[in-house]
């Protein structure tokens, strides 16, 4: 089937099987790795990418369910030299260690800003219970998470 | 994941027609489905893909009718409507237990009455807050009380080639109080080991609905009938809690003993009923 959808701002027309995820479809047709592929069954959070706006496993997603959405990757949110303040703050606060849930949890963490640009640390940690990191013990991603909400506000 | 021909039908009839195929399943939120394609827990052909039927309603609520669930209304949807959280805090509270954001995001209320798990979070509230559910089929429509909806794990009274298009609850009469609590080994990402939902009238009406501990969700209904018209004191409340433990069948599993489970059966219903007369 022909995949129309706005993929990091930009159209794009991908052939994909129906019984591909959109996860699978992001890494395999897109091209796109920055997404990871972690549990695949929506536990970990590590596929976690914005379609319309909300945070979404794409492992638990049809790639073909996506058409005529707008999906927005880690890829999408900053590159080397322009980072998002987000990823700024994940890379001053130490908020990564192997780096394998990060695009997950940024992508997450994005989610929550946009929706509640000065979330408390309750609400941070609300927000990414669904992302797991098996590496930092949360406390810096959390506090790198509250530090990006702090510079939106100025 | 295994292949599977997949459909995205424009309407109703047309959908119940594609279902009767064997080994045909219905993709709304998807997140069961998949997991059990892609862990091959379920043989399926054929995927059926509701999200483009215009039919479908979203969510909506009318001081005379009650709130109507679509069947393609979100976990999240729920969790944060103004109008769910002030007149049906209950099933509010459920939704955002289930799972994560980002599986709530996807994951549908009616999917999780389909799925008919014994221990999903929302069919607690929703059966003490007496719900309905709309059926559509090839002969017609018929509406369901959810309590009756219900005939096993993972079974249903659904025939072949129907579908439930909506959850329809009653507006709460005044001074209703509704709790659910949710009992698990952790706060997130957790499967329930017990759930107690409690609806309560002042001095008219209580229901309570036991989750994860039978083959479906349950009314305890001797606990009920001890606290119908009566003054809620704490001996009786306890009382009741004590009924409705005697009245719940849990299995042991790996995530809790039968024992514990009847014991916080009790537990949990005395909280709930106190904390909902404190809200009525």
């Amino acid at each position: 089937m022909l995949l129309k959808l706005k993929l990091n701002g930009q159209a794009r027309e991908l052939a994909v099987e129906p019984y591909r995820s959109l996860l699978d479809v992001l890494r395999n047709e897109a091209g796109l790795t920055g997404t990871k592929k972690g549990c695949d069954v929506g536990d970990c959070g590590a596929c976690t990418v914005l379609v319309d706006g909300k945070p979404v496993n794409s492992c638990l997603m049809l790639g073909v369910e996506a058409r005529g959405c707008e999906v927005l990757t880690i890829e999408g949110l900053g590159a080397p030299g322009r980072l998002h303040a987000l990823q700024e703050s994940f890379v001053q606060h130490g908020g990564a260690q192997c780096g394998f849930c990060t695009p997950g949890m940024v992508m997450m963490a994005k989610a929550l800003l946009d929706e509640n640009p000065r979330p408390t640390e309750d609400e941070v940690r609300f927000a990414i219970a669904g992302n797991i990191c098996r590496c930092t013990g949360y406390t810096k991603i959390v506090e790198a998470i509250l530090h990006a909400s702090d510079r939106n506000q100025r | 994941m295994k292949r599977f021909e997949y459909f995205e039908p424009a309407t109703l009839a047309e959908a119940a027609g594609l279902m009767h195929a064997a080994n045909a399943q219905v993709l709304a939120g998807g997140t069961d489905l998949l997991v059990e394609i892609k862990e091959q827990l379920r043989r399926v052909e054929r995927v059926v893909n509701i999200k483009r039927i215009p039919e479908i309603g979203g969510l909506s609520y009318d001081a005379r009718e009650g709130l109507r669930i679509g069947a393609l209304v979100t976990a999240r949807e729920i969790e944060v409507s103004p109008v769910v959280q002030e007149k049906y805090a209950s099933l509010a509270q459920s939704a955002r237990e289930l799972g994560s954001i980002q599986v709530r995001n996807r994951a549908t209320i009616v999917g999780n009455v389909c799925r008919a798990s014994p221990s999903a979070d929302t069919l607690p509230p929703l059966i003490a807050d007496g719900a309905q559910v709309r059926i559509f089929g090839e002969r017609g429509e018929r509406v369901v009380a959810l309590e009756e909806f219900f005939t096993g794990p993972g079974r249903t009274v659904l025939g072949p080639g129907e579908l439930v298009t909506e959850i329809l609850v009653p507006p709460p009469a005044p001074r209703t109080g509704k709790v659910y609590i949710k009992h698990g080994r952790r706060k997130a990402m957790e499967l329930a080991t017990v759930g107690v939902a409690v609806s309560m009238t002042l001095s008219r009406d209580v229901r309570i609905v036991l989750g994860a501990v039978a083959p479906t969700p349950i009314r305890a209904r001797q606990a009920e009938g001890l606290l119908q018209g009566m003054k809620l004191t704490s001996e009786l409340i306890a009382k009741a809690a004590e009924a409705a433990e005697a009245e719940s069948r849990p299995i042991s599993n790996v995530r809790a003993s039968a024992g514990y489970r009847r014991d916080m059966v009790r537990v949990l219903t005395r909280r709930a009923l106190a904390q909902a007369v404190k809200c009525c």
